[in-house]
């Protein structure tokens, strides 16, 4: 056990300025709800471009994390920087700039259930930048709409009238509406079909490739984690116990680590990949290009 | 080359007329349009950050450009987004232009976007125009009064049924909820019931006694508050102010349990949510209606008798006294048949607004506001037919 006391990569020691590197960095965070402590000495450090997946078991405070992260959350103790702004001690006129720099998209989507699905994608444009014009706001909407694999019908439709992977990806427009460097998703696929799982892992992908976002994706998914996370990050025993790429982590002797990576579940995601991996070498041994990843 | 500018000459702006930017600068979209020669062809050139931060107040600028030009020249641009990659493919798109000097971020940028346009679909629900939309929203308000009251005598049905199978099956029956629903409606608003029938029995006695000085008749005072505040105002005030207080409450409840489809699922488990929540709420309000009703008017002879001996010379126990001889009991009667009919009214429309919440958190409020109004109207309404009933039938 004594060995996964040392996460394979936590960079010592780094350079008080902020140097962009790490658009987030959590130093000794701990969270207390009466006397459940949640967090206790967490250290965290997310690189510039990267998708980062954060695992752990439920009510091992991942949500709460984020929600630190982001300012909700006031912790008890520690240190949360966001790029190069430190939200623990940020007053409510400073972090605007940086509220306007991070999408999020909630749990449950926690969308404005009075407006329609453009509407909400409009609501962070028209509070942050008054001066733009109806018309390129509400062009902006639409191709946000579009770009987070809604339909154009359903731009003028209310969030009651969508189905749960729908509202998902309007949460997903609403957090992508300031083109933002930092996004932030609270179990994206969770309840979604395996075919709109998947296809949602895709989209976040190619808008993360596309602009260039930095990606805090909380997930229970394992088939997200093989499919675009660029480093897993896992939460137990009230800490970060080991961030890295997935071969990284299984080669830790961390039980938790061991029965998730390699557990039924587990194995039949890493199968997946496997085989996946393997049409994608065939093909490109036929000298065609790999298969699109949207499918369609 | 001939040059037209219709970019700002300083790209940099203060922005102190623009909410949370007052007092900071930003950098802004640059442009100009650029003729060559012959004046054949001629080409936007952009120059400075093309970012949703930065492009608001060029958009407009742009969108008044009427001159065509064949080319968008983006050598200049420092940084994109897909605010910047929208306007330039809208431009391109518009003008037939063609973009050069794109780097290849940029490049992906504007693909990417070009395959998310859409032919104008409506970022707004469907409206009508409005020479439609005023007579249909008569029209549906209309028969949203008639269906409502339906809907309403079909609810009380459902409510009877209910509460008969739930005699029949007694042990079904939820008796914690019924108490906690008590605390919440009675107990906890004794204290603002007390006081306001405190104030209002002093209020009577005090403008009662004004008038009837004139006729030497201050006596009468007593007769005024003790058969107003029994016979009317206690129950009547009491009414109001529970539909104001648990009233909206229940509709609020049961509105926002139907939007986190909470009511769903009791259903799906097999809880009557007519038994689990209606149920125990509208029996909290009958059987607290009457005690509060009595208790307010008790509240307000109290403070008439207060004020008399105060200001009128009457002794405190003499007008308790004198309120035995001529209150005649039906008055009390009259207050308490009246009470628990109110709470049925008061704890049917909370409910019944509340279950029919649907769609969105405004709703909630609507029906919230619209139970307190049917509650307080339809109390009202009933207590002149209970004046005129209760005098008919000799109880005067
Ligand atoms: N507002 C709160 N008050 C009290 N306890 C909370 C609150 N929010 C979360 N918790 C507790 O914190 C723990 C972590 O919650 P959460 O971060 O939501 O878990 P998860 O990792 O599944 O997202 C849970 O044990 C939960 O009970
Ligand atoms: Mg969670």
């Amino acid at each position: 056990m004594d060995q996964t006391a040392a996460p394979p990569e936590i960079v010592p020691d780094l350079p008080d300025p902020f140097d962009g590197k790490y658009p987030i960095r959590v130093r000794g965070l701990r969270n207390v709800f009466g006397d459940h402590v949640i967090h206790d000495g967490l250290d965290l450090d997310v690189r510039r471009g990267e998708i980062l997946g954060v695992v752990g078991g439920s009510g091992t405070g991942k949500s709460v994390l984020m929600r630190t992260i982001i300012g909700l959350q006031i912790p008890e103790a520690g240190e949360v920087e966001v790029l190069g702004d430190t939200i623990t001690d940020a007053r409510d006129d400073a972090d605007i700039d940086i509220r306007s720099r991070w999408g999020v998209l909630f749990q449950g989507g926690a969308l404005f259930s009075t407006l329609t699905v453009a509407e909400n994608v409009e609501v962070p444009l028209r509070e942050f930048y008054p001066e733009i014009s109806d018309d390129l706001r509400h062009e902006i909407a639409r191709y946000k709409v579009l770009l987070s694999g809604l339909p154009a019908e359903a731009t003028s439709k209310f969030p009651s009238e969508l189905s749960g992977g729908m509202k998902k990806r309007a949460g997903l427009a609403r957090a992508l509406a300031l083109d933002p460097e930092l996004l932030f998703l609270d179990e994206p696929t969770a309840g979604l079909d395996p075919i709109g799982a998947a296809a949602f892992d895709q989209l976040i992908l190619k808008l993360q490739q596309t602009l260039d976002l930095t990606v805090f994706l909380i997930t229970h998914d394992l088939d997200t984690l093989y499919e675009i996370c660029d480093r897993v990050a896992v939460i137990a025993d009230k800490k970060v116990i080991a961030v890295g790429t997935i071969p990284e982590l299984l080669a830790l002797d961390h039980p938790w680590i061991q029965e998730y990576f390699n557990g039924p579940r587990g194995r039949a995601a890493q199968d997946a990949q496997a085989r996946h991996d393997a049409v994608r070498a065939t093909l490109s041994d036929d000298g065609r290009s790999s298969p699109d990843p949207d499918g369609a | 080359m001939q040059f037209q500018r219709y970019g700002s000459c300083v790209a940099l702006v203060a922005l102190d007329d623009l909410p949370h930017e007052a007092g900071k600068m930003r950098e802004l979209t640059d442009f100009q349009l650029v003729q060559s020669e012959g004046g054949s062809t001629s080409t936007l050139a952009f120059s400075g950050p093309m970012t949703v931060s930065s492009l608001g107040l060029a958009d407009a600028r742009l969108r008044a450009i009427s001159d065509s030009f064949s080319e968008i020249d983006l050598t200049g641009v420092t940084r994109m987004d897909t605010v910047g990659a929208w306007t330039v493919w809208r431009l391109s798109r518009d003008h037939d232009a063609r973009i050069i000097g794109c780097s290849d971020e940029a490049q992906k940028l504007v693909d990417a976007i070009s395959k998310a346009d859409s032919n104008d679909h409506s970022v707004r629900a469907m409206r009508l125009p409005l020479f439609q939309r005023v007579p249909e929203h008569v029209g549906d308000v209309m028969l949203g009064l008639g269906r409502g009251m339906l809907q309403v005598v079909g609810f009380l049905g459902q409510i009877i049924l209910s509460s008969a199978s739930l005699l029949r099956h007694p042990s079904r029956f939820r008796g914690k909820a019924l108490v906690h629903q008590m605390e919440l409606v009675g107990v906890n608003s004794l204290a603002i019931i007390g006081l306001m029938s405190f104030l209002v029995g002093i209020v009577i006695a005090q403008q009662g006694a004004v008038q009837l000085r004139q006729f030497g008749a201050e006596i009468y005072t007593v007769n005024l508050v003790g058969r107003l505040t029994l016979r009317e105002l206690g129950v009547l005030m009491t009414a109001i102010m529970v539909a104001g207080r648990s009233g909206s409450a229940f509709a609020a409840q049961l509105g926002t349990m139907k939007l986190t489809e909470e009511v769903d699922a009791m259903r799906t488990i097999g809880v009557a949510p007519m038994e689990a929540l209606v149920i125990p709420r509208i029996a909290a309000t009958m059987i607290m209606m009457p005690l509060l009703g009595f208790y307010s008017a008790f509240l307000g002879i109290i403070g008439g008798a207060f004020l008399s001996s105060l200001t009128l010379g009457i002794p405190f126990f003499t007008f308790l006294t004198r309120i035995q001889e001529v209150v005649p009991l039906h008055d009390v009667w009259v207050g308490l048949t009246k009470a628990p009919v109110f709470g049925l009214i008061v704890a049917l429309a909370g409910c019944y607004q509340g279950m029919q919440v649907k769609n969105n958190a405004e709703e909630v409020g609507a029906r919230t506001t619209a139970a307190v109004v049917m509650a307080i109207f339809t109390v009202i309404v009933l207590d002149a037919f209970f004046a005129v009933f209760f005098t008919n039938i000799g109880w005067g």
